[in-house]
């Protein structure tokens, strides 16, 4: 059954495995650049075989890199939808490049932490992708490929306007430095929102999930630059990273506050999403990420000691569409997708005990402050 | 100040519009601004007079395009489909469409010039003559410190400079 890409991509339980600094708020680091050839119109505007004949040019040159070596090289016509969207769960292709077909191309590395996206908006999207706060990391990664790939492919670049790409909103340097972050006890405060909004303020931007207008599902947000000219690489980085910090620092405040001032709500919230999934027997993808990211906050806070962590995202990974038809046989409706997902998670969570409530801080004078609720 | 549309005579008309909660200004001519209707505010927008300036001008030597729309020579694209979509057809584009772009970048970046990463042949060269002057700096410190062996490879990087240089004077 599984297809040449299935074979190739790690299984989930070592796909999560990978870890990186601040991965308990910080699930990836991601750095993207876009690039674009002489000589040749944009994606959206060539003519299919001229855009066959780019594919070509720049899937040499990017296969032939040592970066590359023993990675995954396929047209986009080549590869099943399911196996896109698998691409898309494991955001190694954007959902607008998984709805390319002829002409459009991918290369990833056998480590999946690097990507090259043929033909998508741009002639090359290339991506590094680490876990945990490692933007720069990311950056230098992605730096050394297109380095390398500068001395086969002649890059459209002007000395004023830099990198020139199709839409002028991503000229100059062409990078996008994004993080995706966990941010449950901000959502719970309810002070996510004020917090996007002084994010936005200094031209960074807040998605959800998957990207540009994707809903922040499990509350999960990705950060990113917005401008690209003007600026360089490494300030953009630089910038990104504090305001990553400084978000983290907000997050942790806010769960804090939670744990002292409103514990009943949050013990709630969590005892119930735990409940859900673990009792369910029809459950939508969305529903089961909005849960299970309550479940990963209650593991940050020591509410459930004997699982590991990698369990928890796991199940993030394999709960997703593409990847629950992937341990199926047969293609699935949505019904039936719902039904399996519950039977997976009651399966996985079969042996995972209730969550610990951590014994509230000792009662001080007027004590039962959050339990008064009633 | 001179006109941003004909460049010639002296900018009288200065229009600053918000669109988007951002700010955009052009400076124009008496003439100009009677010619693109800039006296009337309610039939005007400054968006559509930045991105087509030189429009007119352009029409008349092309008899293909509709009066007012640019096309890039490079791959076709229609400036009306440029502000429908707005993606460029090709890396010419940005020519083709130059003279309404600072206008438009202005609206969405941090600067109107590239600021970072240049691909390595693109690097503006030293001037031959510097890099000569700061290898023989480097000579007599080798010789100096008595450290002959980067002197030998100095006094080498320095002949292979002299003789790479020697054709072209």
């Amino acid at each position: 059954m599984g297809s040449m890409l299935q074979t190739f991509l790690s299984r989930p339980s070592d796909a999560v495995r990978r870890t990186g600094p601040m991965d308990h708020i910080v699930f990836s680091s991601r750095v993207r650049l876009a690039r674009n050839i002489q000589g040749f119109s944009f994606p959206d505007r060539a003519k299919k075989p001229e855009r066959v004949r780019c594919l070509d040019t720049i899937r040499g040159a990017v296969e032939s890199l040592p970066a590359m070596l023993d990675g995954f090289s396929s047209p986009m016509d080549a590869l099943s939808a399911s196996d896109k969207q698998l691409l898309v769960e494991r955001h190694l292709i954007s959902r607008e490049h998984a709805a390319k077909s002829g002409g459009s191309g991918l290369v990833v590395d056998r480590l999946e932490s690097l990507s090259v996206m043929i033909n998508e908006e741009d002639h090359l999207r290339m991506q590094s992708l680490r876990p945990g706060l490692q933007l720069r990391e990311a950056w230098q990664a992605v730096d050394e490929v297109d380095t390398a790939l500068e001395s086969k492919l002649p890059f459209a670049f002007s000395q004023d306007l830099g990198y020139l790409t199709a839409c002028p909103t991503n000229v100059g340097t062409g990078i996008r430095v994004s993080a995706m972050l966990h941010l449950p006890g901000l959502v719970l405060a309810e002070l996510v929102n004020p917090i996007i909004q002084s994010v936005n303020k200094l031209g960074l931007a807040v998605r959800g999930l998957y990207g540009e207008g994707t809903e922040a599902l499990g509350n999960i947000f990705q950060v990113s630059n917005q401008m690209t000219l003007g600026e360089s690489e490494i300030e953009i980085v630089e910038r990104l990273s504090k305001v990553v910090n400084q978000m983290i620092e907000h997050e942790r405040n806010a769960r804090q506050k939670l744990l002292e001032e409103r514990p009943k709500v949050l013990f709630n919230h969590i005892g119930r999403a735990f409940g859900i999934l673990s009792n369910a027997h029809s459950i939508s993808s969305k529903e089961a990420m909005n849960l299970l990211s309550l479940v990963r906050l209650a593991h940050d806070l020591s509410m459930f000691p004997a699982v590991p962590r990698a369990l928890l995202d796991e199940l993030f990974l394999i709960t997703q569409p593409a990847h629950l038809q992937r341990s199926h046989t047969g293609k699935l409706g949505a019904d039936e997708r719902d039904i399996l997902r519950a039977d997976l998670l009651r399966e996985q969570l079969r042996e995972v005990p209730r969550p610990v409530t951590p014994r509230l801080t000792p009662p001080a004078a007027g004590a039962n402050r959050g339990a008064g609720e009633s | 100040m001179i006109c941003s549309v004909c460049q010639k005579n002296e900018a009288k008309v200065h229009v600053t519009q918000i669109v988007d909660d951002k700010m955009q200004k052009v400076d124009l001519c008496e003439e100009c601004s009677k010619a693109k209707g800039v006296t009337d505010p309610k039939g005007f927008s400054l968006a559509d007079l930045l991105l087509g300036l030189g429009a007119s001008q352009e029409a008349e030597t092309r008899s293909v395009a509709k009066p007012g729309d640019m096309t890039c020579p490079g791959c076709g694209l229609t400036q009306s489909e440029f502000k429908k979509s707005v993606r460029f057809g090709c890396p010419q584009c940005y020519t083709a469409f130059g003279e309404g772009l600072p206008g438009m970048l202005k609206t969405m970046h941090k600067g109107l010039r590239h600021v970072g990463k240049v691909p390595t042949a693109l690097r503006p060269r030293r001037d031959p003559a510097d890099l000569l002057k700061a290898l023989n700096r480097r000579l007599e410190k080798a010789v100096e410190s008595e450290n002959f062996e980067e002197a030998a490879q100095l006094r080498d990087a320095i002949r292979a400079l002299k003789q790479s240089a020697a054709p072209a004077s």
